[in-house]
């Protein structure tokens, strides 16, 4: 599963542009991956400008 | 709230407020829903714009013109400068005042303004986008409205959740860092451009200096290199800055990114417009796109506002705007986006030569245009059908869209 790192996230909605099921809820100053939708395809881990995210692997059970 | 609008525009960046100021003009009765808490800030740009073609949108005025540009300077990978003459000059925005002066002029014209609105749904009649949903201090609103104006930037959803195909590949993302020095030695009348497959493969670094002794210096680089090479840009630019500006402070540190793509193949359906950003409306070669979302955006503000008149917001009725929009700068986008892919594809070396050949040209012929005739030269068989379009198209576009 894809972990964010909040700390480092600073909201730019850059992952969000390249996300292909749109599973990822941006505001002002708070982001959320939906686990359920996310494929895995880690597009957004590579294009995060500050290395927010991170794909860890789980088993789905874990992940929810 | 559950109020009925003729337009509601979708995010307060250059394009939204524009259209949102246009629409108004044109007699409709607007909302410009923001999620942020203000207008303006965060700033995820360089702020560079070219004078005469902000000048099609909004007069100059000095509360958002941090400094004045005289012309820009390209550095090959071998540190080579090549120095770039134009007729046209440039300005370092202030958007933070930026933004914020173009959301007052929507307001002026009658607009109505709401910021800390996350906008998280479309409403639909009849398969035909009938309003938003939008979240507010703790609360759920719903507004209903002819026509939706999608200008929520690089993330673009708005035309997603209407079926439109926004997501970018890879290839057509920059993904960005740039930071704010302070206290630095550099020359205010040039914006300064580095390219090296070293500094910043598949993009560039900019210094655009804001006239008080700090500049924005950052870069970006292709999405796909990222993946590639397994690093991202801020590691980039530490290396850079370390490089030429050792121990400079760091005033403020912006991240972001910049869609280097053709246009939307739709940005309209019946009932929704999208603009700037959210339309991939951006200059790829340049990786602009203040200006030309705020071209698209007083284009579709005025359509929006016909439409509302006509009493007909259906699909067939907007593409006026994909048509004008096309006519504009669209066109313009298709020919440098086939010149990005190139200058992506030159190695070092290549560059370094395309540098040699034309500093040996007088220096009233160092002109962009004829920099990128050299640089077609140097890859014939990439682009020659580039070259045909360019010669009479050029000048013309570099000027409105840089
Ligand atoms: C690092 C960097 C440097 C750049 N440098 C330059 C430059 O020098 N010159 C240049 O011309 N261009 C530059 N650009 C590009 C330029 O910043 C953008 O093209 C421009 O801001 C696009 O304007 P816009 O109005 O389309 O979108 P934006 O300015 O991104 O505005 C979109 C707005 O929508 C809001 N929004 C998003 N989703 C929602 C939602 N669901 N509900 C409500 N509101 C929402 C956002 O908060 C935002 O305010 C740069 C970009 C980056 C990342
Ligand atoms: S790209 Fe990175 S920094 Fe930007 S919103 Fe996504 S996780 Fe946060
Ligand atoms: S891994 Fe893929 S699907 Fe999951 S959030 Fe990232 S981009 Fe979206």
């Amino acid at each position: 599963m894809i972990l964010v790192r909040e700390d480092l996230c600073d909201f730019c909605g850059v992952c969000v542009s390249v996300c292909p099921p749109d599973c990822i809820e941006l505001r002002e100053a708070e982001i959320r991956i939906d686990h359920e939708a996310c494929t895995e395809c880690k597009l957004c881990v590579y294009v995060c400008p500050v290395e927010t995210l991170e794909y860890v692997e789980t088993s789905h059970e874990r992940a929810v | 709230m559950n109020e009925r609008y003729d337009v509601v525009v979708v995010g307060a960046g250059p394009a939204g407020s524009v259209a949102a100021w246009h629409a108004a003009i044109g007699g409709a009765k607007v909302l410009l829903l923001e999620k942020d808490r203000d207008i303006g800030p965060p700033v995820r740009c360089a702020e560079g714009v070219a004078a005469d073609s902000l000048k099609l949108v909004v007069e100059p005025d000095k509360s958002f013109i941090q400094n004045e540009i005289e012309g820009l300077r390209l550095y090959a990978p071998n540190g080579q400068m090549v120095p770039l003459i134009s007729d046209d000059r440039g300005y370092i925005l202030n958007r933070k005042v930026f933004d914020w002066y173009l959301a007052q002029l929507a307001a002026k014209a009658g607009a109505d303004v709401r910021t800390k609105a996350y906008v998280n749904g479309l409403l639909f009649e009849d398969g035909h986008v009938a309003g938003v949903t939008f979240q507010s201090l703790g609360k759920t609103f719903r507004v209903h409205s002819k026509i939706v104006i999608g200008a929520d930037g690089v993330e673009s959803r708005v035309g997603r959740w209407a079926g439109l195909r926004t997501q970018l590949k890879l290839k057509d993302i920059e993904t960005c860092v740039q930071f704010t020095l302070g206290n630095i030695e550099v020359d205010r009348r040039y914006c300064d451009f580095y390219f090296s497959r070293n500094l910043a493969p598949g993009g560039y670094v900019w210094v655009f200096p804001k006239g008080d002794g700090t500049a924005n210096v950052g870069l970006g680089i292709s999405g796909l290199e990222a993946q590639k090479l397994g690093r991202s840009p801020i590691s980039y630019l530490r290396d850079f800055v370390e490089q030429k500006f050792p121990g400079a402070p760091v005033i403020t540190t912006t991240i972001g990114g910049v869609p280097v793509a053709k246009t939307l193949k739709r940005i309209v359906t019946s009932g929704l417009m999208l603009v700037g950003d959210a339309a991939r409306q951006v200059n790829p070669v340049s990786g602009g796109g203040i200006v030309s979302g705020m071209i698209a955006g007083k284009i579709a503000g005025q359509i929006a506002a016909e439409a509302v008149r006509a009493g007909d917001t259906s699909e067939k009725f907007l593409k006026r705007y994909e048509k004008e929009w096309h006519k504009a700068e669209g066109r313009n986008h298709e020919i440098f986006y086939r010149v990005k892919e190139a200058i992506h594809r030159f190695t070092d070396d290549e560059l370094n030569a395309i540098a040699s050949s034309f500093l040996e040209l007088p220096e009233g012929e160092r002109t962009l245009v004829n920099l990128f005739k050299i640089a077609l030269k140097q890859k014939p068989s990439l682009i020659l059908d580039v070259f045909a379009i360019f010669k009479d198209q050029a000048k013309s576009a570099m000027r409105a869209s840089v």
